[in-house]
């Protein structure tokens, strides 16, 4: 096989083409499905014209189940590649937003910011907030995340040991946790049960300016992304060689670090914390394209990202019921035994990563 | 003229360890040069601090005190990109990117010259082929890295260093854990490229005697950070040599450029006279049995070899009897048997 140095080869082409055609599928059967049966002609009326003859069919599409899928999409491509860009700036294949406690930090954040405005003390409120108040959630979200994997980072250059980082990260996402256990402890009842219906996770619920602020974010976060693909590519072959090519590793650090605290602080702060999406996709996406080049897995992991959470998503409205599953409790029955599979099969952690 | 101005140079260069707010200090001032169309080994005992002196001149470590000035520049006021273009790495960390292919990673050496998203132009694409027709591994440029052997993994990193094309190349041990054939390969290619591409080439081992054979210049680092540098030969003759890596039980032969286990009481000396290359084996069977040869002594025994079509004999002339061999090991087994007696 010829593996020309243009990174677009026919095979990868194909496979793009594929993963488009499934997210779009898989995005119309997001809004088709729900526990409202809407006819198929009635949502492509709705989608395409604007109007229908039911105004409650006219209102669910447009401003629930639309903004749903819209959401689920930017979880999908934003936690995945923040774990991408995690894993290469560890090189630890077990990196991910959730799993070094870079969630737990933008749930800090998330805390702080009700703690302080000394109003209910529900992450829920967040809604209520105006479009200055989503702001300050997104910036107080990522500060939380940035602070965790600044710790993290700092850490991770004395310890080379893939293991041994997890746990580490694993123990400050427990500190985090604890210190808004503290928080929860001298909450109300009401309050402390909103919370945990924020920590099962949910992509419903983001509209209006809320969406376009998380939009916003999360598409300045993919293209921080991209643009430092050539950076992540050098830094596969470890930070001294990567200096001796040129980069600036401080400031390279820096912009991958603030790509990925954004990235991860926006969504937790506005859906919760899902696990597992960060740390699987990447890995799925290395497999499927089999390769490690940035340039193609930054857009292959958005792709397989969108498909797999619009599943989750599916799933979790468990179709024909009336019941809405969390979608964390979804994304975690999946995506566990994705990283048990990565851990078992030792070949698929060594091509990548030894 | 303008040919032999050094690509690298040091003045009064200090290298070591900034611990707190005290230095530690592992060698210093250090004066060399590397000139173009040079293959320069640094050669040294286990912690006498080569690394460290890598380092610094690669610039991944910042230097105690003096200056490094490559092409004329001082190394710390170059940005990190103009430095790329100058010197390239092949470190002994391992690439654990493994299913990089081994094109990607040569192509990977043109990240200082590519725009923001790396696409190759190209006279790009043609420094990559160049890379990997002279290191002989464009046979295998879609294998992947993990599946590749030691031997040919360290080639590729060479390749990714020629791709990055620069004046100056440093290799910090790139013959490490890789087989005879591989290293004696290595070192070889290292020499043709130097001379063909007049680069310099620094690199740091642990293989004296391919150094002594291959390198235009030795960078002797004794234990104690002492550096002495010259003609592999010149180090030699004056001794430095056997000064830095002087230890007991070891002693450097300067007749056949190894080093050799000696054993410190010579309980006898025995003549040796006969074709050179006869002479040469029998001499380290007689050394390994703490035998001397230095002896003017006309009492002396003996031993008289020589060669008469194919059928090579030993004779022995002991204290005024006189004995036959065809093989070392019965003249060696008389000899530890004589010996013990005596």
């Amino acid at each position: 096989m010829e593996v020309d140095s243009v990174p677009f080869t026919n095979s990868r082409k194909l496979i793009f083409t594929g993963l488009i055609i499934l997210a779009v599928f898989f995005f119309m059967l997001d809004i088709l499905l729900g526990s409202v049966q809407i006819p198929f002609s009635e949502i492509l009326r709705i989608i395409f014209a604007g109007e229908s003859d039911q105004t409650a069919w006219l209102f669910i599409i447009e401003k629930i189940r639309i903004p749903k899928a819209i959401t689920a999409i930017l979880v999908g491509c934003g936690l995945s590649v923040s774990g991408l860009q995690m894993q290469t700036l560890f090189r630890n294949p077990l990196a991910g937003p959730s799993e070094l406690g870079i969630t737990a930090g933008a749930g800090l954040g998330v805390a702080a910011v009700m703690l302080t405005s000394g109003s209910s003390a529900s992450i829920y409120a967040i809604r209520q907030l105006g479009v200055s108040g989503s702001w300050l959630i997104i910036v107080m979200a990522s500060l939380g995340s940035a602070l965790v994997l600044s710790i993290i980072l700092l850490i991770a250059g004395r310890i080379r040991d893939n293991v041994i980082l997890l746990i580490v990260g694993v123990m400050i996402g427990t500190i985090t946790l604890s210190i808004v256990s503290i928080w929860q402890y001298f909450s109300q009842p009401e309050q402390l049960q909103e919370y945990i219906m924020w920590t099962f996770g949910s992509l419903g619920g983001v509209v209006q300016y809320h969406l376009y602020a998380l939009s916003g974010v999360v598409i300045f976060g993919l293209l921080l992304a991209f643009f430092s693909s050539k950076a992540l590519n050098a830094l596969l072959l470890g930070e001294n060689y990567a200096r001796s090519m040129g980069l600036t590793i401080g400031r390279t650090r820096l912009i991958i670090m603030a790509g990925t605290s954004l990235l991860t602080g926006s969504i937790t702060a506005f859906c919760g914390p899902i696990g597992f999406i960060g740390i699987a996709i990447p890995h799925i996406a290395r497999s499927l394209f089999s390769t490690s080049d940035h340039r193609i897995l930054i857009p292959g992991t958005c792709l397989v990202g969108t498909v797999l959470i619009l599943i989750c998503d599916i799933i979790a409205q468990m179709p024909g019921t009336e019941t809405v599953l969390p979608i964390n409790v979804v994304t975690s029955l999946l995506g566990a035994p994705v990283v048990i599979w990565i851990i078992i099969s030792r070949n698929n952690l060594r091509s990548s990563f030894s | 003229m303008n040919e032999m101005k050094p690509l690298l140079l040091t003045r009064g260069l200090a290298i070591g360890y900034k611990t707190g707010n005290r230095g530690s200090i592992v060698s210093q001032n250090l004066n060399l040069n590397l000139l173009p169309g040079q293959l320069v080994c640094l050669l040294g005992p286990n912690g006498a601090g080569k690394s460290t002196l890598m380092r610094t001149l690669g610039g991944l470590q910042s230097a105690l005190s003096g200056e490094v000035i490559i092409e004329g520049k001082l190394l710390s006021e170059l940005s990190p990109g103009d430095l790329a273009r100058k010197l390239s790495l092949v470190l002994t960390e391992k690439i654990e990117a493994g299913n990089l292919t081994v094109n990607e990673v040569v192509t990977l050496g043109r990240t200082p010259y590519t725009g923001w998203l790396g696409r190759l132009s190209a006279p790009d694409k043609e420094k990559v082929d160049q890379a990997l027709k002279a290191t002989d591994t464009l046979g295998y440029k879609n294998r992947r890295m993990h599946q590749l052997s030691d031997g040919e993994r360290q080639k590729v990193m060479l390749a990714r260093a020629l791709a990055q094309d620069t004046n100056l190349i440093l290799l910090d041990e790139p013959t490490a854990h890789l087989d005879l054939p591989s290293r004696v390969e290595m070192m070889h290619l290292l020499h043709t490229l130097a001379r063909q591409t007049n680069k310099a080439i620094l690199l740091s081992t642990h293989e004296l005697d391919l150094a002594l054979q291959a390198a235009d210049q030795l960078w002797l680092m004794k234990q104690n950070g002492e550096m002495a540098t010259g003609l592999p030969e010149d180090l030699v003759l004056n001794g430095a040599f056997e000064s830095t890596f002087a230890k007991t039980g070891f002693y450097f032969d300067r007749n056949s450029g190894t080093f050799t286990i000696h054993k410190e009481a010579v309980s006898l000396n025995i003549q040796v006279a006969g074709n050179s290359e006869l002479i040469f084996w029998t001499k380290r069977a007689l050394q390994r049995e703490g035998i001397g040869m230095d002896t003017d002594d006309v009492s002396a025994p003996k031993i008289i070899i020589s060669k008469d079509s194919g059928l090579i004999k030993w004779q022995l002339e002991w204290f005024g009897s006189s004995f036959t061999f065809t093989e070392l090991g019965t003249l060696m087994n008389f000899l530890r048997l004589k010996m013990t007696r005596n």
